[in-house]
């Protein structure tokens, strides 16, 4: 009997050391790092509200950015983890925006499913997951959208050889989707309003959606525009394929943030609305140097040599320098991307900047 | 009968050593249902087995460093794909400088693993105390780190091969203990305890893993005061536990049910309290019946840890379909190459575990008999 | 508790050293830990759920869906309620696991039996059918099946037609639907009458034989009934039902019956891999009756079949039922796989698309949850009371 009750004691007692020196001070910071608990100097553990989430962000050491689990030019990892995309870059800009370092940034990658739980919960700071920004989100589930960074529309990919040119010519057609997203609710409205049949077949993930139309099980493919350019890629021959030039519905995506921290809300809201500015006064992540010496009054205060923008949310001066330095424009953002240098090939359309035909259109920062 | 006086004649034809044709003729052929059955099976072999190698050998791309090298007209796998990912696979976005830390934990947790499953080794409890109690926290503060010299790896950055297997041994190790007590609870006198043990081991059988995961992962935050907001991958570790713990439960039940009573009964003759009665005398002879169930169990729960995709978990599965979004790879057979991979790596792992399984069960039944 | 000398009866000592007195002590404990460990949580959630201002209650089960389905047992449309699609879930999932349940229990002990056959090559190919099988996740058998249905179909232009009115493409399996009138009712219930006639049939015929010995044609002739008495009904109430034939619109066919790929491909991917898992039980149960039965069998000089029919399996049996519970358990709740292939099942259409649209996680999963408890436990009582019918009455 001796033996295995030393056995035990040993154990018991490499375990409990085990704790108490290699144990994080909060054991439930595993990881991730926790989100709405701090920890103060003397030990106290206290419980945060939702108003001090720059606060958290700041003590933290980086932001936590909720993303897609894989959409190309929006956000998507290499082969080597490293993530791009427009979503992924705004993170970027915000996390320059106040650590002056663009990298300060932890992707996590949400499905369709668990986006809006996450943000609730408090696991990220802000949700930049191509979500499209409507009323019943914005009022029901706690959070507010900050803005847009690429207005989007629902469209179809259709084989060429079916001679279809308008949404109309699918009635009585079936239709591959993703299921659980507003892809599924604008085809049940807009077939239903003109009285038009119509069979939907809702996938879990869109890989397997693709899958099946490429293999002929549906006459049409529907996501948002921006997604159909990036599924295009992985059909057998993308060139039998076109999407349509109808847009069914309006996307706006956009990022969103918890409701109850105005401060926060404001600096997700102008770095989008800096990046805008920034491409309006042509100021680029390349010719930024030279801008910080310029004589216009709104390049000045854009990049704080005027007025105190930036300490009006809590963050430096060159709050806007860093977001640009990081990421460049809006502009650069897009053609970086999305752009028709890209894969995707994706024209700048309704994104180009209001006095260019497009509707992204920022307030001025002053 | 009449006795005939068989000696001088020739002894009959079976008693001949077989040809192959004899053989094949008493054991393929030997009726007619037989012969159609043989046949309609070369058949189906002839329709799935060729066709199948011929894609992942014959046809295979096997180098190459981009996409290009598999956009062949008539090519099969892709397995190109695969080499260029493989690292994605087994460790997820884990920092290429880390990976030594999670090489360190496999080998570790071989180390402790093996010898508990050799049958005969000494110092079992040894063993087993530093495979439940002391490899975890040392696996989890090298996966982990946010320790002096260890920078810290979030649990989202974990993915692959190591995600499935954290899962799962998490899942059994954890699952081990509380179905024990489970199992008791369920046999106990008390009827309180009795009735919350089967109400627990009901409700966790009765729900699909799906909704289980989805409840932790998503759902928990909601049922926490505000500020608790655990790990992701701690959470969805807390649901399969749960989950597998009421299927441990049951076997370790069928364990308990196959010791005679007598066994028990002798136990408390002698003076033995009831922990003692269990823990000594009627426990190690049930677990040792029960390890074929167990090794089962978990085959099961390896399987199962391809659902954790749903709660953002990258698992060997769900890495193998995130990278196929990679526009640098996006090949036409890419999906089907990446699928028939996983599927080999599971079956390599679970074939692996059930014939340890047949292994430890011809034993018990040899050593059985007398 | 025997009473020594000296003991008092009557009113038990209340102090630590009775038993009962502990038994009650700690049941009160873990009584009252667990009720306020619920209750805490329900507190929290509730407290949690105002904070974040998000909608609860089941208000949202009579707001309009607003979305399609694909297979409809009962009629719905997009302007029918969320608990409408509710049911069609739940009905998709029903179908679904009875109709795998049987073809997989069918499969499974063909395979166990199979294991054990005296074929070399049957043997063999049974046991590795099991062995891959069993082994590879079921999300991965459900894609091979639905792309490897899918490939071999052309589209509806090309469809295959082997009967007039019959066509199978990529689209499915379309047939004529039957249109019932009225006079339908007597046909059904003139199936429904052979039915239970020819099971009591059956039943005295075994009776009349444990009794008197005497053989009955019982299984010919009820099927006979089956067949010719429904028959007999529909020619005389003058063909009740014509078929519907699908027509062909842009698309594809509509109207008609319609069997889904993702159906087949679902209850194949199900059924294959439930059967490997059931093979190894029936093989374990059969293995199980001691080979005395086989030898005394024989000696009797019944066939192989007969044997196996009669005296291994039902002792077999005893044995195959609590895994085979487990193992039909198992395919109830891994149905909830189907939203991979866009079949919509229950998690697919209410855990999934409403779930999304109302963002009421709470509620739509514990509905979710609760269906599916309750489909497990009635499966269980019912194979439990089976188990205890056929149990050995052991003295």
């Amino acid at each position: 009997m001796k033996n295995p009750l030393v056995a035990l004691l040993v154990g018991i007692l490499i375990g409990v050391g085990g704790l108490y020196f290699f144990l994080p001070y909060d054991p439930l910071s595993l990881g991730e790092g926790p989100v709405a608990v701090t920890v103060s100097p003397d030990g106290a553990v206290e419980r945060a509200s939702a108003g001090d989430t720059l606060r958290r962000v700041k003590q933290r050491g980086f932001l936590q950015c909720g993303v897609s689990q894989g959409l190309p030019g929006f956000s998507n990892p290499d082969e080597r983890g490293n993530w791009s995309g427009i979503d992924v870059d705004f993170c970027r800009a915000i996390a320059a925006a106040i650590f002056g370092d663009g990298s300060k940034v932890r992707f996590r990658p949400l499905s369709a499913k668990d986006r809006f739980t996450a943000l609730q919960s408090g696991e990220i700071d802000i949700l930049s997951r191509n979500t499209t920004w409507t009323m019943s989100r914005d009022t029901q589930l706690g959070f507010d959208f900050v803005g847009v960074t690429y207005y989007d529309g629902q469209s179809f990919m259709v084989r060429k050889a079916a001679g279809i040119e308008t949404v109309k010519d699918l009635a009585g057609g079936t239709i591959c989707t993703e299921t659980g997203t507003t892809t599924e609710l604008n085809l049940a409205d807009y077939f239903r309003s003109r009285g038009l049949g119509y069979k939907v077949l809702s996938f879990e993930k869109n890989d397997e959606a693709i899958v099946a139309y490429d293999r002929g099980r549906c006459d049409a493919y529907t996501t948002d525009a921006s997604g159909l350019y990036a599924q295009r890629l992985k059909l057998t021959d993308p060139d039998a394929n076109m999407v349509l030039t109808d847009i069914i519905s309006k996307e706006p995506l956009g990022p969103a943030v918890r409701q109850g921290d105005p401060q926060w809300e404001d600096i997700a809201r102008w770095t989008l609305n800096a990046l805008l500015n920034a491409e309006e006064l042509g100021v680029t992540s390349e010719n930024i140097d030279e801008m910080l010496e310029s004589d216009n009054p709104r390049i000045r205060r854009l990049l704080g040599r005027e007025g105190a923008y930036g300490e009006a949310v809590g963050l430096g001066p060159d709050w806007a320098v860093h977001a640009i330095r990081a990421v460049g424009n809006y502009g650069e953002m897009f053609e970086r991307n999305v752009g028709t240098e890209t894969p995707l090939g994706i024209k700048r359309g309704l994104n180009a900047l209001w006095n260019e035909g497009g509707v992204q259109y920022a307030p001025p920062v002053r | 009968m009449a006795m005939e006086d068989v000696t001088g004649r020739p002894p009959p034809k079976s008693v001949l050593p077989m040809s192959p044709i004899g053989w094949a003729r008493r054991n393929l052929f030997s009726s007619p249902g037989n012969t159609i059955l043989t046949l309609a099976s070369l058949y189906i072999l002839w329709l799935t087995i060729p066709p199948f190698l011929d894609f992942t050998i014959f046809s295979a791309v096997w180098t190459g460093t981009t996409r290009e090298a598999c956009l062949v007209p008539d090519a099969g796998a892709c397995w190109p794909f695969v080499w260029a990912n493989i690292d994605q696979f087994i460790y997820g976005r884990y920092p290429p400088s880390e990976i030594w830390r999670v090489n360190l934990t496999f080998a570790l947790g071989a180390a402790v693993i093996i010898p508990m499953l050799i049958p005969g080794l000494p110092a079992r409890k040894l063993n087993l105390v530093f495979l439940l109690i002391v490899y975890p926290l040392v696996a989890l503060v090298l996966l982990a780190g946010d320790r002096p010299g260890l920078p810290p790896v979030p649990t989202s950055e974990w993915g692959g091969l190591l995600v499935t297997l954290v899962v799962a041994i998490t899942g059994i190790v954890a699952s081990l203990p509380l179905g024990v007590l489970l199992a008791l609870g369920r046999r106990s006198d008390m009827p309180a305890i009795r009735m919350l043990s089967i109400i627990f081991i009901e409700f966790w059988r009765g729900v699909p893993l799906v909704t289980v995961l989805f409840m932790a992962s998503v759902m928990l935050p909601l049922f926490l005061p505000e500020g608790f907001s655990p790990d992701n991958l701690l959470r969805c570790l807390v649901g399969v536990a749960l989950f597998s713990s009421a299927y441990m439960a049951e076997v370790v039940r069928g364990g308990l049910q196959s010791i005679p009573a007598g066994q028990y009964e002798a136990a408390r003759a002698v003076g033995l309290t009831y922990w003692q009665a269990m823990t000594q005398v009627v426990l190690p002879q049930a677990l040792r019946h029960v390890i074929p169930g167990i090794v089962n169990t978990f085959i099961g729960l390896f399987k199962d840890t391809t659902l954790v995709l749903i709660v953002g978990l990258f698992d060997l599965l769900g890495q193998v379909r995130a990278q196929l979004s990679d526009p640098n790879w996006t090949v036409p057979q890419g999906a089907l190459t990446g699928y028939i991979f996983a599927a080999l790596v599971f079956w390599a792992f679970c074939f692996g575990m059930s014939q340890y399984s047949n292994f430890m069960e011809r034993r018990l039944d040899t050593s059985r008999e007398r | 508790m025997a009473r020594g000398q000296g003991q008092k009866r009557g009113t038990a000592t209340l102090n630590w050293y009775n038993p009962r007195v502990r038994s009650i002590f700690y049941q009160t404990v873990v009584l009252v830990s667990v009720i306020g460990i619920v209750w805490f949580f329900a507190a929290t959630a509730q407290e949690n759920l105002e904070r974040l201002n998000i909608s609860s209650g089941f208000g949202f089960l009579d707001t309009t869906a607003g979305f399609g389905i694909i297979q409809t047992l009962i009629p719905y449309s997009e302007q029918s309620s969320y608990g409408r699609a509710f049911l069609v879930g739940l009905l998709n999932t029903l179908v679904v696991a009875v109709i795998g349940i049987v073809l997989a229990t069918l499969l499974g002990f063909f395979i166990g039996v199979a294991r054990l056959s005296r074929n070399w090559l049957i043997a063999k190919l049974a046991a590795a059918y099991v062995e891959i099988m069993r082994n590879i996740p079921l999300l991965l058998h459900l894609f091979f099946w639905y792309f490897a249905v899918l490939r071999p179909l052309p589209g509806p232009d090309n469809s295959l037609t082997p009967f007039d009115g019959v066509y199978l493409n990529n689209r499915g399996l379309i047939l004529p639907a039957p249109v019932f009138d009225a006079s339908a009712a007597y046909f059904f219930a003139s199936l429904a009458l052979a039915l239970a006639g020819s099971v009591f049939l059956i039943r005295w015929a075994k009776r009349r034989q444990i009794a008197t010995g005497q053989l009955f044609p019982a299984w010919r002739t009820a099927t006979g009934i089956v067949v010719l008495l429904p028959a007999l009904v529909w020619l005389i109430a003058g063909r009740p039902f014509e078929l519907e034939f699908a027509e062909r619109d842009a698309f594809d066919y509509v109207g008609g019956m319609r069997l889904l790929p993702e159906f087949v491909a679902l209850v194949l991917g199900l059924t294959l891999y439930t059967a490997a898992f059931i093979g190894e039980i029936v093989r374990a149960g059969i293995q199980s009756v001691s080979k005395g039965q086989i030898e005394a069998a024989a000696a009797l000089g019944l066939k192989d079949s007969t044997t196996l029919r009669l005296v291994v399996i039902p002792q077999a049996m005893r044995l195959i039922i609590p895994p085979l519970t487990s193992q039909i358990l198992n395919l109830t709740k891994n149905s909830s796989l189907a939203v991979a292939i866009a079949y919509p099942d229950l998690v697919a259409v209410f855990a999934g698309t409403v779930l999304n649209q109302t963002g009421q996680a709470i509620e739509v999963i514990s509905l979710t949850m609760a269906v599916y408890l309750t489909l497990s436990l009635l499966t269980s009582l019912a194979m439990n009371w089976y188990n205890a019918r056929i149990a050995l009455k052991e003295r």
